[in-house]
């Protein structure tokens, strides 16, 4: 099959044969349908979360085609996918970024019958519910932007349709990151950001989406706000919660923002900030160094976010059939155990069990203790046997959702309020 | 001209002859390459900028219009004020700190270092910290002025404070810190340049007039380097008031001045409201250059 040069054959019945040959063989490895598929260079750009070079290599090895990644910041990567169609064929982006990207139009839904993994995705991204019964939380849930209604839609559709917007690919539940050897109380609340023992050595992210989100998981948890939806706010309830944060800022509470993933880790490495938001493989870099950090569960739940990866509206021909064999490859568990290791979840988390070793699979995923070191993907430790997971198993933290970062109908209106809060 | 092929030689003969010879035409025939690319790569896009300031925008596109929306919300914001009022501050600091310094750099070069290749070796020495980036400069910081850093441990050690000092990073002083030690040299490079070209016979004179060296300073070399001075300021004042980098890293976002405005809107699609920002920071800038030029009549200095 590999020696077939496509001359004589159409490609498609040529890959329908290989799909056919890949679900008849019990190897996950993906098949080589093409000598000409080498001479594909499929351009990804996305978050640096998920945007790593072993990726690449991977792909190069496993699949024979180019991808080059380009890494930017949620900000950048919004910018990108809505303003330069033309710079990428593969967009992974964040599914609270899909709303505002998908009306321009420079994505193209996705047929789920090509989607080998397909009934093996987590619930949370088809209905929203974790379980049959699970409550969906508040926000922009995966489930409401994922799916359309046609290779050309442009709407989302509130139920399963066949079309795909993204493919999930990594999500996470986030909470406050703290230095536990700076810090002489338990964190058990959200509140404790704004803490007055905190003063001058808290920190925020300034990326408005996302921050507000924090913001209002604290005033929340403060008691000063009850909110009807934290990830849909009335103007009157982003004023009052960022009166509270400006308070808050100009009592001096703030350390400094962070906008980018190693501003994160170095704030807390270096003991300038002892809490703050974070995201979990900033943690996992901060105590790669050796300095104690924990990604503190808090009793309100956690405000969670995800990924996906989406096809640009210019793909067809065999770049469209790489762009497929590549999502393929993405969900069969290579990358998902890769993720995982960092502290992500995968999309279909069963498929990276055997990418995995049990302790690794027993710690990251069920919260049991290590029996072995833990390295990240790199090789560096990172927990030492007999030690669990912050926030324990995969059903744990995500049945504890509070919000999923969102796009509020008031956005613009927040990032008014929001630039205020920075001058202030 | 392609299209009267027959009137060729006689075009020609005459741009050869009296036109060529006339100082107007070939002056401008000279200019007109440059001019040609200051149209394409800077007025072209600044009447870009200006048109879509006008602009209507929506979360994810932008759409022609005529509306005074952006400029409405930007005049009337008080953030505005305050955030403009914060770049004033800091190109003002800026200023003072960098003038003072380079002046006092560049004199010490100009009169205190007699030979010549001293001169050039002591001034290419100032030069060597940009040898690296403006980013790994400014970054570089952190980690000495922060609460563990060089700076605090050292101070700490000699028994000057008895904790850490929280204001050296991620205050206005750290803000201005950097843009001093990035944009010093814009100061020292005009104004050296107008020291080295004062005759050295004016300063003999004042001193065999009985100038005192402070008089010999305020009389004789400051109102000759005005024109490196003003250079310099110039330099150092559209720098700082374009730069949000600096800003954003030394201040740990905490503070924001309009180029972060700017680039705040741009990081969220908002392009029409920065270019409307970007619009009223051209203004003031040239408005500041304008009033810098009133004090110096830099055609004539040259």
């Amino acid at each position: 099959m590999t020696k077939a040069t496509g001359t004589g054959l159409n490609r498609r019945s040529l890959l329908k044969g290989a799909a056919a040959g890949v679900a008849a063989s019990a190897f996950p490895a993906p098949l080589i349908w093409a000598q000409n598929i080498r001479d594909v260079t499929l351009r990804q750009f996305g978050t640096g979360v998920s945007n790593i070079n072993e990726v690449a290599q991977k792909v190069k090895e496993d699949l024979g085609f180019t991808l080059e990644m380009t890494a930017l910041d949620s900000d950048a990567v919004t910018q990108r996918a809505a303003t330069q169609p033309k710079s990428f064929d593969i967009a992974d982006i964040e599914y609270w970024i899909c709303k505002k990207v998908w009306p321009t139009g420079n994505l193209q839904g996705m047929d789920v019958a090509r989607i080998r993994n397909y009934d093996k995705i987590v619930g949370i991204f088809k209905d929203g519910r974790l379980t049959p019964g699970a409550t969906i939380a508040q926000g922009t849930s995966p489930h409401s932007v994922g799916f359309t209604d046609g290779p050309d839609g442009t709407g989302f559709a509130d139920h399963e349709t066949g079309w795909m917007t993204l493919i999930p690919t990594i999500y996470n539940a986030d909470t406050l990151g703290i230095r536990p050897d700076l810090i002489d109380h338990p964190v058990e609340s959200w509140a404790e950001l704004l803490n007055p023992a905190f003063r001058g050595k808290a920190s925020i992210l300034d990326i408005s989406a996302i921050g507000i989100m924090d913001a209002a998981m604290v005033c929340e948890a403060m008691g000063e706000i009850t909110y009807g939806d934290k990830g849909n706010m009335t103007r009157d309830e982003i004023d009052r919660t960022l009166a509270i944060m400006t308070e808050a800022k100009k009592a001096g509470q703030f350390r400094a923002f962070w906008k980018t993933f190693d501003e994160s880790v170095n704030l807390m490495a270096s003991g300038e900030v002892v809490i703050q938001s974070m995201w979990s493989p900033a943690i996992a870099a901060v105590k790669s160094r050796g300095i104690p950090c924990v990604y503190q569960p808090l009793k309100e739940g956690y405000r969670a976010w995800g990924g996906g990866i989406g096809l640009s509206r210019n793909l067809s021909g065999i770049e469209l059939d790489a762009a497929y064999d590549y999502i393929n490859w993405y969900l069969d568990g290579w990358v998902g155990g890769f993720l995982m290791r960092q502290g992500y979840y995968s999309a279909v988390p069963e498929t990276s069990k055997a990418y995995m070793s049990e302790n690794e699979w027993g710690y990251w995923f069920e919260g049991k203790p290590a029996t072995e070191v833990i390295t990240d993907p790199y090789g560096k430790p990172m927990a030492q046997p007999g030690e669990t997971r912050d926030g324990g198993s995969f059903d744990d933290r995500m049945s504890h959702i509070a919000c999923w970062n969102a796009v509020m109908d008031e956005n613009q209106y927040m990032i008014r309020k929001w630039n205020e809060f920075i001058a202030a | 001209m392609a299209a009267h092929p027959k009137t060729f030689p006689a075009a020609s003969r005459l741009l050869s002859g009296a036109s060529l010879k006339n100082r107007h035409v070939s002056g401008w025939l000279l200019a007109s390459p440059l001019g040609l690319v200051l149209a394409v790569f800077l007025l072209l896009p600044i009447a870009m900028i200006v048109i879509v300031s006008f602009w209507g925008a929506t979360e994810f596109s932008i759409y022609p219009a005529f509306r005074w929306d952006n400029y409405e919300f930007l005049l009337t914001s008080p953030v505005t004020w305050k955030v403009f009022l914060n770049t004033f501050k800091y190109a003002a600091l800026t200023w003072a700190f960098t003038l003072t310094i380079g002046f006092t750099v560049a004199y010490f070069l100009a009169f205190h270092v007699r030979s010549l290749t001293w001169q050039i070796a002591l001034f290419l020495l100032c030069t060597i910290p940009f040898w690296t980036s403006n980013i790994i400069r400014m970054i570089s910081w952190i980690p000495f002025l922060g609460r563990n850093g060089i700076a605090n441990s050292t101070l700490m050690s000699l028994g000057v404070t008895d904790r850490p000092m929280d204001w050296l990073l991620y205050s206005d002083f750290s803000v201005i810190l950097a843009f001093v030690h990035l944009y010093t040299l814009f100061m020292v490079v005009p104004i050296f340049n107008t020291m080295m070209r004062i005759d050295r016979s004016l300063i003999e004179a004042a001193y065999d007039s009985g100038a005192t060296g402070f008089q010999t300073l305020t009389n004789v070399i400051i109102p000759l380097c005005k024109p490196g001075i003003m250079i310099g300021s110039i330099f150092v004042v559209t720098l700082v008031m374009g730069d949000f980098i600096t800003v954003r890293f030394m201040s740990g976002s905490q503070s924001a001045n309009v180029g972060r405005l700017i680039s705040n809107d741009i990081a969220l699609l908002q392009y029409p409201s920065a270019a409307a920002t970007a619009v009223i920071l051209l203004i003031t800038v040239l408005l500041v250059i304008g009033i810098l030029l009133r004090f110096v009549d830099i055609r004539k200095e040259l």
